[in-house]
Protein backbone atom coordinates (compact mmCIF):
# COMPACT_ATOMS: atom_id res chain seq x y z
CA UNK A 1 0.00 0.00 0.00
CA UNK A 2 2.87 2.35 1.10
CA UNK A 3 4.56 1.75 -2.06
CA UNK A 4 0.98 2.36 -3.73
CA UNK A 5 0.41 5.49 -2.52
CA UNK A 6 4.66 6.30 -3.48
CA UNK A 7 3.78 6.02 -7.15
CA UNK A 8 0.76 7.77 -7.07
CA UNK A 9 2.68 10.77 -5.01
CA UNK A 10 5.53 11.17 -7.15
CA UNK A 11 4.00 10.98 -10.60
CA UNK A 12 1.50 13.63 -9.14
CA UNK A 13 4.70 15.56 -8.02
CA UNK A 14 6.18 15.24 -11.32
CA UNK A 15 3.30 16.20 -13.97
CA UNK A 16 2.28 19.49 -11.58
CA UNK A 17 6.40 20.55 -11.27
CA UNK A 18 7.20 19.75 -14.67
CA UNK A 19 6.53 22.68 -17.00
CA UNK A 20 3.07 23.25 -16.79
CA UNK A 21 2.39 20.05 -18.63
CA UNK A 22 -1.34 20.20 -17.36
CA UNK A 23 -1.97 23.63 -17.60
CA UNK A 24 -0.96 22.84 -21.57
CA UNK A 25 -3.45 19.98 -21.60
CA UNK A 26 -6.49 22.29 -20.24
CA UNK A 27 -5.42 24.77 -22.88
CA UNK A 28 -5.42 22.21 -26.00
CA UNK A 29 -9.11 21.01 -24.32
CA UNK A 30 -9.83 25.07 -24.29
CA UNK A 31 -8.89 25.63 -27.42
CA UNK A 32 -10.05 22.61 -29.66
CA UNK A 33 -13.75 23.91 -27.85
CA UNK A 34 -13.83 26.90 -29.31
CA UNK A 35 -12.16 26.22 -32.45
CA UNK A 36 -15.16 24.30 -33.13
CA UNK A 37 -17.62 27.57 -33.90
CA UNK A 38 -15.28 29.14 -36.27
CA UNK A 39 -15.47 26.05 -38.41
CA UNK A 40 -19.35 25.57 -37.93
CA UNK A 41 -20.20 29.25 -37.63
CA UNK A 42 -21.92 31.16 -34.65
CA UNK A 43 -25.59 29.60 -34.59
CA UNK A 44 -26.02 29.13 -30.78
CA UNK A 45 -28.63 26.85 -31.53
CA UNK A 46 -27.12 24.39 -33.49
CA UNK A 47 -23.77 24.82 -31.40
CA UNK A 48 -25.67 24.35 -28.38
CA UNK A 49 -27.27 20.91 -29.72
CA UNK A 50 -23.52 19.97 -30.43
CA UNK A 51 -21.62 21.14 -27.50
CA UNK A 52 -22.07 17.46 -25.17
CA UNK A 53 -20.45 16.14 -28.79
CA UNK A 54 -17.83 18.31 -28.51
CA UNK A 55 -16.95 18.57 -24.83
CA UNK A 56 -15.99 14.91 -25.48
CA UNK A 57 -14.50 14.88 -28.62
CA UNK A 58 -12.29 17.53 -27.07
CA UNK A 59 -11.73 15.59 -23.78
CA UNK A 60 -11.12 12.43 -25.80
CA UNK A 61 -8.24 13.80 -27.79
CA UNK A 62 -6.22 15.95 -25.04
CA UNK A 63 -6.29 12.52 -22.97
CA UNK A 64 -4.77 10.66 -25.58
CA UNK A 65 -2.14 13.56 -26.18
CA UNK A 66 -0.97 12.69 -22.86
CA UNK A 67 -0.37 9.29 -23.26
CA UNK A 68 2.89 9.44 -24.11
CA UNK A 69 4.38 10.71 -20.58
CA UNK A 70 2.71 7.49 -19.18
CA UNK A 71 5.14 4.99 -18.76
CA UNK A 72 7.46 6.68 -21.57
CA UNK A 73 9.72 8.82 -19.52
CA UNK A 74 9.83 6.28 -16.34
CA UNK A 75 11.27 4.02 -19.03
CA UNK A 76 13.99 6.46 -20.29
CA UNK A 77 14.91 6.86 -16.90
CA UNK A 78 15.13 3.53 -16.07
CA UNK A 79 12.07 3.43 -13.32
CA UNK A 80 10.06 1.45 -14.99
CA UNK A 81 13.12 -1.24 -14.57
CA UNK A 82 13.44 -0.53 -11.00
CA UNK A 83 9.18 -0.88 -10.80
CA UNK A 84 9.96 -4.00 -12.17
CA UNK A 85 11.99 -5.36 -9.87
CA UNK A 86 10.38 -4.00 -6.88
CA UNK A 87 8.53 -6.60 -4.78
CA UNK A 88 5.23 -4.69 -5.59
CA UNK A 89 2.91 -5.69 -8.87
CA UNK A 90 3.56 -4.13 -11.82
CA UNK A 91 -0.74 -3.98 -11.67
CA UNK A 92 -0.54 -2.21 -8.54
CA UNK A 93 1.96 0.34 -10.37
CA UNK A 94 -0.59 0.86 -13.37
CA UNK A 95 -3.61 1.29 -11.28
CA UNK A 96 -1.36 4.51 -9.36
CA UNK A 97 -0.47 5.58 -12.31
CA UNK A 98 -3.73 5.38 -14.26
CA UNK A 99 -5.45 7.44 -10.92
CA UNK A 100 -2.40 9.78 -11.20
CA UNK A 101 -3.27 10.06 -15.27
CA UNK A 102 -6.71 10.93 -14.07
CA UNK A 103 -6.01 13.23 -11.73
CA UNK A 104 -3.88 15.22 -13.66
CA UNK A 105 -5.14 14.89 -17.19
CA UNK A 106 -8.97 14.43 -16.66
CA UNK A 107 -9.79 15.99 -13.38
CA UNK A 108 -8.40 19.78 -14.31
CA UNK A 109 -10.35 19.03 -18.07
CA UNK A 110 -13.70 18.34 -15.95
CA UNK A 111 -13.12 21.70 -13.86
CA UNK A 112 -12.17 23.91 -17.16
CA UNK A 113 -15.57 22.59 -18.66
CA UNK A 114 -17.86 25.37 -17.64
CA UNK A 115 -15.76 27.89 -19.74
CA UNK A 116 -16.21 25.32 -23.02
CA UNK A 117 -19.98 25.34 -22.09
CA UNK A 118 -20.65 29.03 -21.56
CA UNK A 119 -19.12 29.96 -24.77
CA UNK A 120 -20.83 26.94 -26.67
CA UNK A 121 -24.02 28.19 -25.49
CA UNK A 122 -25.07 24.90 -22.67
CA UNK A 123 -28.08 25.82 -20.59
CA UNK A 124 -27.47 24.64 -16.90
CA UNK A 125 -29.27 21.06 -17.15
CA UNK A 126 -26.78 19.96 -19.62
CA UNK A 127 -24.26 21.16 -18.45
CA UNK A 128 -24.71 19.42 -14.93
CA UNK A 129 -25.05 16.19 -16.88
CA UNK A 130 -22.00 17.17 -18.80
CA UNK A 131 -20.09 17.36 -15.95
CA UNK A 132 -21.52 14.14 -14.45
CA UNK A 133 -20.66 12.09 -17.38
CA UNK A 134 -17.53 13.18 -17.92
CA UNK A 135 -16.93 12.22 -14.04
CA UNK A 136 -17.83 8.63 -14.71
CA UNK A 137 -16.79 8.25 -18.05
CA UNK A 138 -13.39 9.64 -18.06
CA UNK A 139 -11.79 6.99 -15.64
CA UNK A 140 -12.52 4.29 -18.20
CA UNK A 141 -10.78 6.38 -21.09
CA UNK A 142 -7.34 6.92 -18.18
CA UNK A 143 -7.63 3.44 -17.76
CA UNK A 144 -7.88 2.20 -22.10
CA UNK A 145 -5.06 5.20 -22.57
CA UNK A 146 -2.72 3.74 -19.59
CA UNK A 147 -3.29 0.05 -21.70
CA UNK A 148 -2.78 1.70 -24.73
CA UNK A 149 0.86 3.77 -23.93
CA UNK A 150 1.41 0.05 -22.14
CA UNK A 151 1.84 -1.91 -25.19
CA UNK A 152 3.98 1.16 -26.75
CA UNK A 153 6.19 1.67 -24.29
CA UNK A 154 8.67 -0.67 -25.73
CA UNK A 155 8.77 0.66 -29.34
CA UNK A 156 10.87 3.68 -29.54
CA UNK A 157 9.00 5.44 -32.01
CA UNK A 158 5.23 4.71 -30.46
CA UNK A 159 4.28 7.89 -29.68
CA UNK A 160 1.21 8.00 -32.60
CA UNK A 161 0.56 4.04 -32.55
CA UNK A 162 -1.24 4.64 -28.83
CA UNK A 163 -3.80 6.62 -29.81
CA UNK A 164 -4.10 4.88 -32.84
CA UNK A 165 -4.90 1.33 -31.11
CA UNK A 166 -6.98 3.01 -28.45
CA UNK A 167 -9.30 4.94 -29.75
CA UNK A 168 -11.66 2.48 -32.09
CA UNK A 169 -11.66 0.62 -28.06
CA UNK A 170 -12.83 3.81 -26.69
CA UNK A 171 -15.71 4.11 -28.82
CA UNK A 172 -18.16 2.72 -26.50
CA UNK A 173 -17.16 5.11 -23.80
CA UNK A 174 -17.78 7.93 -26.60
CA UNK A 175 -21.19 7.03 -27.22
CA UNK A 176 -22.74 6.26 -23.79
CA UNK A 177 -21.08 9.71 -22.40
CA UNK A 178 -22.89 11.63 -24.74
CA UNK A 179 -25.58 9.22 -24.82
CA UNK A 180 -25.69 10.16 -21.01
CA UNK A 181 -25.71 13.89 -22.14
CA UNK A 182 -28.57 14.12 -25.03
CA UNK A 183 -31.12 12.41 -24.19
CA UNK A 184 -32.51 11.53 -28.19
CA UNK A 185 -34.26 8.60 -26.62
CA UNK A 186 -35.88 10.59 -23.92
CA UNK A 187 -34.39 10.81 -20.03
CA UNK A 188 -34.79 6.54 -19.61
CA UNK A 189 -32.52 6.62 -22.63
CA UNK A 190 -30.22 9.20 -20.76
CA UNK A 191 -29.54 7.55 -17.59
CA UNK A 192 -29.06 3.89 -18.91
CA UNK A 193 -26.42 5.38 -20.78
CA UNK A 194 -25.35 6.74 -17.22
CA UNK A 195 -25.61 3.21 -16.11
CA UNK A 196 -23.44 1.84 -18.72
CA UNK A 197 -21.14 4.24 -18.70
CA UNK A 198 -20.28 3.45 -15.16
CA UNK A 199 -20.01 -0.17 -15.37
CA UNK A 200 -16.92 0.71 -18.64
CA UNK A 201 -15.45 2.81 -15.79
CA UNK A 202 -15.24 0.31 -13.24
CA UNK A 203 -14.80 -2.70 -15.64
CA UNK A 204 -12.05 -0.90 -17.29
CA UNK A 205 -10.74 0.38 -14.23
CA UNK A 206 -10.67 -2.81 -12.74
CA UNK A 207 -9.38 -4.94 -15.60
CA UNK A 208 -6.73 -2.85 -17.34
CA UNK A 209 -4.04 -2.60 -14.75
CA UNK A 210 -4.15 -6.33 -15.72
CA UNK A 211 -3.90 -6.47 -19.38
CA UNK A 212 -1.28 -3.09 -19.03
CA UNK A 213 1.05 -5.02 -16.21
CA UNK A 214 1.14 -7.80 -18.69
CA UNK A 215 1.97 -5.64 -21.96
CA UNK A 216 5.05 -4.30 -20.06
CA UNK A 217 6.16 -7.41 -18.34
CA UNK A 218 6.00 -9.01 -21.73
CA UNK A 219 7.56 -6.16 -23.95
CA UNK A 220 10.46 -5.81 -21.59
CA UNK A 221 11.66 -8.90 -21.41
CA UNK B 1 -25.17 -14.54 -68.39
CA UNK B 2 -28.99 -13.69 -66.74
CA UNK B 3 -29.82 -10.24 -67.23
CA UNK B 4 -29.16 -8.87 -64.06
CA UNK B 5 -32.29 -6.24 -63.23
CA UNK B 6 -31.76 -2.59 -62.92
CA UNK B 7 -28.91 -2.68 -60.27
CA UNK B 8 -26.87 -4.58 -62.25
CA UNK B 9 -23.74 -1.94 -62.10
CA UNK B 10 -24.06 -2.10 -58.26
CA UNK B 11 -24.53 -6.07 -58.64
CA UNK B 12 -21.13 -6.06 -61.62
CA UNK B 13 -18.96 -3.68 -58.92
CA UNK B 14 -19.19 -5.63 -55.51
CA UNK B 15 -18.08 -8.67 -57.25
CA UNK B 16 -15.23 -7.71 -59.36
CA UNK B 17 -13.91 -5.64 -56.25
CA UNK B 18 -14.05 -8.28 -54.60
CA UNK B 19 -12.27 -10.47 -56.95
CA UNK B 20 -9.75 -8.21 -57.45
CA UNK B 21 -9.14 -7.27 -53.69
CA UNK B 22 -9.03 -11.37 -53.73
CA UNK B 23 -6.28 -11.46 -56.20
CA UNK B 24 -4.31 -8.34 -55.11
CA UNK B 25 -4.42 -10.50 -51.65
CA UNK B 26 -3.32 -13.65 -52.75
CA UNK B 27 -0.79 -12.13 -55.31
CA UNK B 28 0.61 -10.24 -52.59
CA UNK B 29 0.99 -13.18 -50.23
CA UNK B 30 2.67 -15.50 -52.94
CA UNK B 31 5.01 -12.59 -53.65
CA UNK B 32 6.52 -12.30 -50.70
CA UNK B 33 6.66 -16.01 -49.79
CA UNK B 34 8.48 -16.34 -53.19
CA UNK B 35 10.91 -13.63 -52.07
CA UNK B 36 11.47 -14.85 -48.79
CA UNK B 37 12.18 -18.17 -50.59
CA UNK B 38 14.56 -16.75 -52.92
CA UNK B 39 16.60 -14.76 -50.51
CA UNK B 40 17.32 -17.99 -48.29
CA UNK B 41 17.99 -20.13 -50.99
CA UNK B 42 21.21 -17.33 -51.70
CA UNK B 43 21.67 -18.28 -48.38
CA UNK B 44 22.12 -21.58 -49.14
CA UNK B 45 19.47 -23.11 -46.83
CA UNK B 46 19.02 -26.31 -47.49
CA UNK B 47 15.92 -27.15 -46.17
CA UNK B 48 13.42 -24.74 -48.25
CA UNK C 1 9.61 -59.05 -26.82
CA UNK C 2 11.26 -55.59 -27.02
CA UNK C 3 9.46 -52.22 -25.76
CA UNK C 4 9.80 -49.46 -27.89
CA UNK C 5 9.99 -46.56 -24.97
CA UNK C 6 11.48 -43.67 -27.25
CA UNK C 7 9.99 -41.21 -26.35
CA UNK C 8 7.12 -40.66 -29.32
CA UNK C 9 5.89 -36.78 -30.57
CA UNK C 10 2.58 -36.00 -29.92
CA UNK C 11 0.46 -34.41 -32.68
CA UNK C 12 0.47 -31.52 -30.75
CA UNK C 13 4.37 -31.23 -30.61
CA UNK C 14 5.04 -32.19 -33.99
CA UNK C 15 2.94 -29.53 -34.88
CA UNK C 16 4.73 -26.94 -31.97
CA UNK C 17 7.91 -27.70 -34.50
CA UNK C 18 7.97 -25.11 -37.25
CA UNK C 19 10.51 -27.47 -39.18
CA UNK C 20 7.86 -30.40 -39.10
CA UNK C 21 5.14 -27.85 -39.55
CA UNK C 22 6.41 -26.90 -42.81
CA UNK C 23 6.97 -30.06 -43.85
CA UNK C 24 3.43 -31.72 -42.59
CA UNK C 25 1.23 -28.67 -44.61
CA UNK C 26 3.33 -28.01 -47.62
CA UNK C 27 1.63 -30.60 -49.70
CA UNK C 28 -1.43 -29.59 -48.49
CA UNK C 29 -1.33 -25.88 -50.12
CA UNK C 30 -2.03 -27.30 -53.94
CA UNK C 31 -5.01 -29.52 -53.14
CA UNK C 32 -6.62 -26.82 -50.93
CA UNK C 33 -5.85 -24.40 -54.31
CA UNK C 34 -7.54 -26.39 -56.41
CA UNK C 35 -10.71 -27.30 -54.23
CA UNK C 36 -11.17 -23.44 -53.38
CA UNK C 37 -10.77 -22.34 -57.32
CA UNK C 38 -13.44 -25.14 -58.13
CA UNK C 39 -15.29 -23.62 -55.39
CA UNK C 40 -15.47 -20.40 -56.67
CA UNK C 41 -16.57 -21.18 -60.38
CA UNK C 42 -19.01 -23.61 -58.91
CA UNK C 43 -20.10 -20.63 -56.70
CA UNK C 44 -20.40 -18.01 -59.67
CA UNK C 45 -22.15 -20.19 -62.07
CA UNK C 46 -24.61 -20.74 -59.43
CA UNK C 47 -24.83 -17.06 -58.13
CA UNK C 48 -25.26 -15.82 -61.70
CA UNK C 49 -27.24 -18.53 -63.90
CA UNK C 50 -28.69 -20.82 -61.23
CA UNK C 51 -30.28 -18.95 -58.93
CA UNK C 52 -33.46 -17.08 -58.88
CA UNK C 53 -34.08 -13.51 -57.52
CA UNK C 54 -35.15 -12.89 -54.27
CA UNK C 55 -38.84 -11.76 -54.23
CA UNK C 56 -37.85 -8.45 -52.18
CA UNK C 57 -34.63 -7.50 -53.08
CA UNK C 58 -34.46 -8.51 -56.77
CA UNK C 59 -31.44 -9.60 -58.31
CA UNK C 60 -29.26 -7.17 -55.72
CA UNK C 61 -29.69 -10.92 -53.77
CA UNK C 62 -26.88 -11.67 -55.27
CA UNK C 63 -24.32 -9.57 -53.83
CA UNK C 64 -25.26 -11.34 -50.81
CA UNK C 65 -23.49 -14.32 -51.32
CA UNK C 66 -20.21 -12.26 -51.61
CA UNK C 67 -21.26 -10.05 -48.73
CA UNK C 68 -22.02 -12.66 -46.14
CA UNK C 69 -18.79 -14.95 -46.42
CA UNK C 70 -16.54 -11.97 -46.33
CA UNK C 71 -18.53 -10.72 -43.52
CA UNK C 72 -18.52 -14.21 -41.87
CA UNK C 73 -14.88 -13.84 -41.86
CA UNK C 74 -14.19 -10.81 -40.65
CA UNK C 75 -15.62 -12.01 -37.48
CA UNK C 76 -13.83 -15.78 -37.88
CA UNK C 77 -10.29 -14.11 -38.14
CA UNK C 78 -10.47 -12.26 -35.40
CA UNK C 79 -11.74 -15.75 -33.10
CA UNK C 80 -8.84 -17.42 -35.22
CA UNK C 81 -6.43 -14.42 -33.76
CA UNK C 82 -7.84 -14.39 -30.36
CA UNK C 83 -7.32 -17.83 -30.14
CA UNK C 84 -3.77 -17.60 -31.30
CA UNK C 85 -3.62 -15.06 -28.63
CA UNK C 86 -4.17 -17.90 -26.13
CA UNK C 87 -2.10 -20.20 -27.36
CA UNK C 88 1.22 -17.71 -27.57
CA UNK C 89 0.30 -16.04 -24.05
CA UNK C 90 -0.69 -19.44 -22.10
CA UNK C 91 1.02 -22.29 -23.91
CA UNK C 92 3.88 -20.12 -25.73
CA UNK C 93 2.98 -22.36 -28.40
CA UNK C 94 5.64 -21.26 -31.04
CA UNK C 95 3.33 -21.51 -34.33
CA UNK C 96 0.61 -19.23 -32.53
CA UNK C 97 2.70 -16.24 -32.56
CA UNK C 98 3.17 -17.03 -36.53
CA UNK C 99 -0.51 -17.71 -36.91
CA UNK C 100 -1.25 -14.50 -35.31
CA UNK C 101 0.74 -12.59 -37.54
CA UNK C 102 -0.19 -14.18 -40.77
CA UNK C 103 -4.05 -13.89 -39.81
CA UNK C 104 -3.95 -9.74 -39.15
CA UNK C 105 -3.94 -8.54 -42.89
CA UNK C 106 -5.95 -11.60 -44.08
CA UNK C 107 -8.45 -10.25 -41.57
CA UNK C 108 -8.29 -6.50 -42.49
CA UNK C 109 -8.83 -7.63 -45.99
CA UNK C 110 -11.64 -9.29 -45.91
CA UNK C 111 -13.00 -6.90 -43.32
CA UNK C 112 -12.46 -4.48 -46.03
CA UNK C 113 -14.54 -5.99 -48.52
CA UNK C 114 -17.23 -6.98 -46.19
CA UNK C 115 -17.48 -3.18 -46.09
CA UNK C 116 -16.85 -2.33 -49.57
CA UNK C 117 -19.76 -4.86 -50.53
CA UNK C 118 -22.27 -3.80 -48.00
CA UNK C 119 -22.22 -0.25 -49.38
CA UNK C 120 -22.42 -1.64 -52.62
CA UNK C 121 -25.61 -3.44 -51.30
CA UNK C 122 -26.70 -0.42 -49.57
CA UNK C 123 -26.74 1.98 -52.43
CA UNK C 124 -29.90 0.06 -54.57
CA UNK C 125 -31.30 -0.89 -51.38
CA UNK C 126 -30.92 2.34 -48.87
CA UNK C 127 -30.42 4.40 -51.43
CA UNK C 128 -26.61 5.24 -50.10
CA UNK C 129 -23.39 4.12 -50.17
CA UNK C 130 -23.00 4.73 -46.43
CA UNK C 131 -25.78 4.03 -43.00
CA UNK C 132 -24.73 4.40 -39.55
CA UNK C 133 -26.67 1.36 -39.42
CA UNK C 134 -25.08 -0.94 -36.30
CA UNK C 135 -23.71 -3.49 -38.09
CA UNK C 136 -21.58 -1.69 -40.60
CA UNK C 137 -20.22 0.90 -38.25
CA UNK C 138 -19.39 -2.54 -35.92
CA UNK C 139 -17.51 -3.58 -38.64
CA UNK C 140 -15.75 -0.27 -39.81
CA UNK C 141 -14.17 -0.71 -35.90
CA UNK C 142 -12.87 -4.23 -36.51
CA UNK C 143 -11.20 -3.04 -39.47
CA UNK C 144 -9.50 0.18 -37.35
CA UNK C 145 -8.90 -2.70 -34.72
CA UNK C 146 -7.11 -4.67 -37.67
CA UNK C 147 -5.29 -1.97 -39.19
CA UNK C 148 -3.90 -0.66 -35.75
CA UNK C 149 -2.94 -4.85 -35.15
CA UNK C 150 -0.97 -4.85 -38.15
CA UNK C 151 0.37 -1.30 -37.44
CA UNK C 152 1.57 -2.60 -34.15
CA UNK C 153 3.07 -6.04 -35.78
CA UNK C 154 4.80 -3.58 -38.10
CA UNK C 155 6.61 -1.29 -35.53
CA UNK C 156 8.40 -3.90 -33.01
CA UNK C 157 12.18 -4.56 -34.66
CA UNK C 158 11.75 -8.09 -32.27
CA UNK C 159 9.12 -10.44 -33.68
CA UNK C 160 8.93 -12.34 -30.56
CA UNK C 161 8.64 -9.70 -28.25
CA UNK C 162 5.72 -8.28 -30.87
CA UNK C 163 3.98 -11.81 -30.71
CA UNK C 164 3.19 -11.25 -26.97
CA UNK C 165 2.27 -7.54 -27.11
CA UNK C 166 0.28 -8.10 -30.02
CA UNK C 167 -1.56 -10.98 -28.33
CA UNK C 168 -2.25 -8.85 -24.92
CA UNK C 169 -3.61 -5.95 -27.23
CA UNK C 170 -5.91 -9.39 -29.45
CA UNK C 171 -7.42 -10.39 -26.50
CA UNK C 172 -8.17 -7.15 -25.13
CA UNK C 173 -9.64 -6.39 -28.25
CA UNK C 174 -11.66 -9.47 -28.42
CA UNK C 175 -13.03 -8.52 -24.78
CA UNK C 176 -13.82 -5.37 -26.15
CA UNK C 177 -15.53 -6.07 -29.78
CA UNK C 178 -18.50 -7.65 -28.01
CA UNK C 179 -18.96 -4.62 -26.13
CA UNK C 180 -18.27 -2.26 -28.96
CA UNK C 181 -21.21 -3.95 -30.95
CA UNK C 182 -23.60 -3.82 -28.16
CA UNK C 183 -22.70 0.07 -27.54
CA UNK C 184 -23.38 0.69 -31.40
CA UNK C 185 -26.25 -1.04 -31.64
CA UNK C 186 -27.47 1.02 -28.83
CA UNK C 187 -26.78 4.49 -30.12
CA UNK C 188 -27.84 3.77 -34.01
CA UNK C 189 -31.51 2.21 -33.19
CA UNK C 190 -31.27 5.24 -30.98
CA UNK C 191 -30.76 7.73 -33.81
CA UNK C 192 -32.82 6.24 -36.43
CA UNK C 193 -36.27 4.82 -37.28
CA UNK C 194 -36.82 1.35 -37.28
CA UNK C 195 -37.69 1.38 -40.52
CA UNK C 196 -34.09 0.58 -41.79
CA UNK C 197 -33.95 -2.91 -43.87
CA UNK C 198 -32.54 -5.51 -41.83
CA UNK C 199 -30.47 -7.89 -43.77
CA UNK C 200 -31.07 -11.21 -41.73
CA UNK C 201 -34.99 -9.68 -41.63
CA UNK C 202 -35.98 -12.22 -44.52
CA UNK C 203 -35.50 -16.18 -44.17
CA UNK C 204 -34.23 -17.11 -47.17
CA UNK C 205 -35.43 -20.00 -49.62
CA UNK C 206 -33.09 -23.11 -50.30
CA UNK C 207 -32.64 -22.11 -53.90
CA UNK C 208 -30.90 -18.78 -52.60
CA UNK C 209 -29.33 -20.87 -50.44
CA UNK C 210 -27.42 -22.83 -52.40
CA UNK C 211 -24.92 -20.07 -53.95
CA UNK C 212 -24.64 -18.77 -50.17
CA UNK C 213 -23.39 -21.99 -48.87
CA UNK C 214 -20.79 -22.44 -51.58
CA UNK C 215 -19.39 -19.59 -51.45
CA UNK C 216 -19.03 -19.28 -48.06
CA UNK C 217 -17.02 -22.81 -48.14
CA UNK C 218 -14.95 -21.43 -50.93
CA UNK C 219 -13.75 -18.08 -49.10
CA UNK C 220 -13.46 -20.27 -45.31
CA UNK C 221 -11.19 -22.36 -47.69
CA UNK C 222 -9.46 -19.73 -49.39
CA UNK C 223 -8.91 -17.96 -45.79
CA UNK C 224 -7.19 -21.15 -44.75
CA UNK C 225 -4.96 -21.97 -47.92
CA UNK C 226 -3.66 -17.81 -47.40
CA UNK C 227 -3.46 -18.45 -43.56
CA UNK C 228 -1.31 -21.70 -44.32
CA UNK C 229 0.50 -20.23 -46.90
CA UNK C 230 1.89 -16.86 -45.41
CA UNK C 231 2.32 -19.26 -41.90
CA UNK C 232 5.28 -21.04 -44.10
CA UNK C 233 6.62 -17.34 -45.36
CA UNK C 234 6.62 -16.26 -41.89
CA UNK C 235 8.70 -19.06 -40.56
CA UNK C 236 10.58 -18.79 -43.33
CA UNK C 237 11.14 -15.38 -42.81
CA UNK C 238 12.38 -16.12 -39.33
CA UNK C 239 14.90 -18.47 -40.23
CA UNK C 240 16.16 -16.06 -43.28
CA UNK C 241 16.54 -13.08 -40.17
CA UNK C 242 18.38 -16.01 -37.86
CA UNK C 243 20.86 -16.50 -41.18
CA UNK C 244 21.39 -12.92 -42.21
CA UNK C 245 22.24 -12.51 -38.44
CA UNK C 246 24.59 -15.60 -38.82
CA UNK C 247 26.01 -14.30 -41.86
CA UNK C 248 27.07 -11.03 -40.56
CA UNK C 249 28.44 -12.49 -37.86
CA UNK C 250 30.80 -13.73 -40.03
CA UNK C 251 30.26 -17.01 -38.96
CA UNK C 252 30.40 -20.15 -41.74
CA UNK C 253 26.41 -21.36 -42.71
Amino acid sequence: MSGFLGVLRRDLRLSFSGGGEVLTLVLFFIIVGAIVPFAIGPDRALLASIAPGIIWIAAFLAMLLGLDRLFRPDRDDGTLALYRMADMSMAGVVAAKVIAHWLTAALPLILASPFLAMILAMDGPTFWRTVLSLLLGTPALAAFGAFGAAITVAIRRGGLLAPILIAPLCVPVLIFGVGAIAPLGGPDQASSAMLFLAALSLMSLALSPFAAALAIDWGEE
Amino acid sequence: MIALGEHAEFIFAAYAGVFVGLGLLIGWIVYDSRRVRARLETLGDKRG
Amino acid sequence: MSIDDTPKMSWWNRLAHPGQFLAWTRPLIWPLAGVTTALYLLGLWFAFFNSPADYQMGDTVRIMYVHVPTAWLSQFVYAAMAVSALGTLVWRHPLADVSMKAAAPLGAAFTAMALFTGSMWGRPTWGTFWEWDGRMTSTLILLFIYLGIVALWRAFDDQLRAARVVAVFTLVGAVNVPIIKFSVDWWSTLHQPASVFRADGPTMPGSLLTPLFVMFFAFTLLFVTLQLLAMHTEIRRRRLVTLERRAARGDTL
